[in-house]
């Protein structure tokens, strides 16, 4: 890989690998590739890695941290000659209702930005949006790819409380809330998926690297589904991305 | 089992926290003063990541429904068995019946209760440590029973050398965080020479003080953040990130707490005056 890295200390026990400052699709899966490796190599004293859409985290466990030893074993897993990791990507279609019921911000919004709603819903619904990582909230997915004809500035004052399973669009991104929280992003739909599951080793089903399609459904279908969600048995649908 | 008959102000359940599920979006959590939570199990023969009932600023009404050894560390909230004082510090025999109960805050902020064994509630994702969404309940509340392992009770003679400057002493030691660089020297100087206020802003996820800085900072793209790290907003507000924060955040970072200041903030509150000391990796 061509990418400079530069490698930081941050705190007394981890190191903060940053990739150029620049958010597209290549770093990401430089960033995910390089992790993938650290993890592999299993060193024992890394007790944690997050990342970013341009960095990696590495935190160690607090006893004999040494960062410049730290980091010489980071680079050279970055310049070891192996067989590249195959991770499998996935691409999630999502249903979001985008009635108006759900929708609270959605005339709003069509007012702002001189557009109908039937297209917002569309231009929302028409993109494939990449999963760069997880952060904000446990399983708030954080999205690229927004259609630039749908940025538009948070809400001057945020609400208290959002509904779980909202779908919404604030600056340049959109996301879904995974719980009850308070926010300012325009609520443009709801979800009946669940987007975190802390009963679950594993509690998120997408992740970085992954990409996440909306497609409108109804009042009846979300409440469908809601229901088939809550008994455990959605099968949500995915495929495996070939590239 | 322990019976809370009052939570107090904001009493939670935690442990050392919860590692490797940040890429989830999952918080650290985990005690705010791992010294004060680490000795009071220390004092009991319990390991490390036992977990303790954490009370901020007013204690708890305890009922104890068997016997056990309990040790309470950290802020001195004035604890009393049966309205008798209890030493902090110090392993005491309960029994079936026994109320455990505290007076007005002394000193620090957050006290901790460690029985023998620790407390048995449900690991979510390697931790019993209390957060919203993560585990079902966030704090505790009337009239919760939480299960406590049966122990026979016990006379302890350990005695560990216990401090506790750290929680009035006004310096917090801190490291040059990631974006520390894209200060100017008239910003670093400021953030070395002011005493900060501790606003009214502060919880488990942080810490906001009063006194802005001046600064001329951009925005970072969205990174990894954790307990210990200063962010500083365009607007000058500084933000000490504590155990419930977020795993990601867009504000520059340009300090990063010691271990030891963690502790020392997490036993802090509102009005009170904190300096920061820079230390060098």
């Amino acid at each position: 890989m061509a990418f400079d890295l530069t490698y930081k200390p941050y705190g007394e026990h981890a190191v903060l690998i940053e990739w150029p400052a620049i958010i597209n699709r290549d770093i990401l899966m430089d960033v995910l590739f390089f992790r993938d490796n650290i993890v592999h190599d299993n060193i024992k004293s890394i007790i944690n890695i997050t990342s970013g859409y341009t960095s990696l985290l590495v935190s160690y466990d607090e006893l004999n941290f040494d960062f410049k030893i730290a980091v010489k074993a980071l680079k050279t897993i970055r310049n070891q000659k192996h067989e590249p990791i195959k991770s499998v990507f996935h691409k999630w279609r999502i249903p979001v209702c985008y009635d108006m019921a759900f929708g609270v911000d959605l005339e709003v919004m069509a007012l702002e930005k001189n557009m109908s709603v039937d297209d917002i819903i569309k231009r929302h619904s028409e993109t494939s949006y990449t999963v760069y990582f997880i952060g904000f909230l446990p399983g708030f997915l954080y999205l690229g790819g927004l259609d630039e004809s749908l940025h538009i500035p948070r809400k001057e004052t945020p609400r208290l409380q959002i509904e779980k399973g909202a779908v919404a669009i604030g600056g340049k991104q959109t996301g879904v809330y995974p719980g009850e929280s308070p926010g300012g992003w325009h609520i443009i739909g709801n979800t009946p998926i669940s987007f975190f599951d802390p009963s679950k080793s594993s509690p998120c089903f997408a992740k970085p690297g992954d990409t996440v399609t909306f497609y409108p459904v109804s009042l009846k279908a979300h409440q469908d589904i809601k229901t088939l969600v809550k008994a455990g048995v959605y099968q949500i649908e995915s495929e495996v991305i070939d590239d | 089992m322990i019976k809370v008959i009052h939570p107090g102000f904001y009493s939670t359940i935690q442990d050392l926290g919860r590692f490797g599920y940040q890429q989830f979006g999952v918080p650290y959590s985990g005690v705010m003063d791992r010294y004060a939570a680490t000795l009071s199990n220390q004092l009991l023969g319990n390991t490390k990541a036992s977990a303790v009932i954490e009370m901020t600023m007013t204690g708890a009404t305890l009922e104890f429904l068997c016997a056990t050894n309990i040790c309470i560390s950290g802020a001195d909230m004035r604890p009393q068995l049966n309205a008798i004082e209890i030493p902090l510090n110090k392993s005491m025999a309960v029994h079936a019946g026994d109320i455990l109960s505290f007076g007005t805050l002394k000193s620090g902020f957050r006290c901790y209760l460690a029985v023998s064994g620790g407390i048995n509630t449900k690991m979510i994702m390697n931790s019993r440590s209390m957060y919203k969404g993560v585990t079902d309940r966030f704090r505790l509340a009337k009239p919760d029973e939480l299960l406590i392992p049966n122990a026979s009770i016990f006379d302890a003679h350990a005695s560990v050398r216990t401090h506790s400057d750290y929680m009035t002493s006004e310096y917090i030691e801190v490291y040059k965080g990631p974006e520390f660089n894209k200060l100017s020297v008239s910003e670093i100087k400021k953030l070395k020479s002011t005493s900060f206020t501790i606003s009214k802003d502060n919880s488990r996820m942080a810490y906001q003080l009063e006194q802005p800085l001046k600064n001329s900072l951009e925005p970072i793209i969205t990174s990894p953040v954790m307990p210990g790290t200063v962010q500083l907003t365009p607007s000058g507000s500084l933000i000490v990130l504590m155990r419930d924060c977020q795993t990601t955040g867009g504000y520059p970072r340009i300090l990063q707490l010691k271990e030891t200041s963690i502790n020392s903030l997490a036993q802090k509150f509102t009005g009170q005056n904190i300096a920061f000391k820079l230390v060098n990796y």
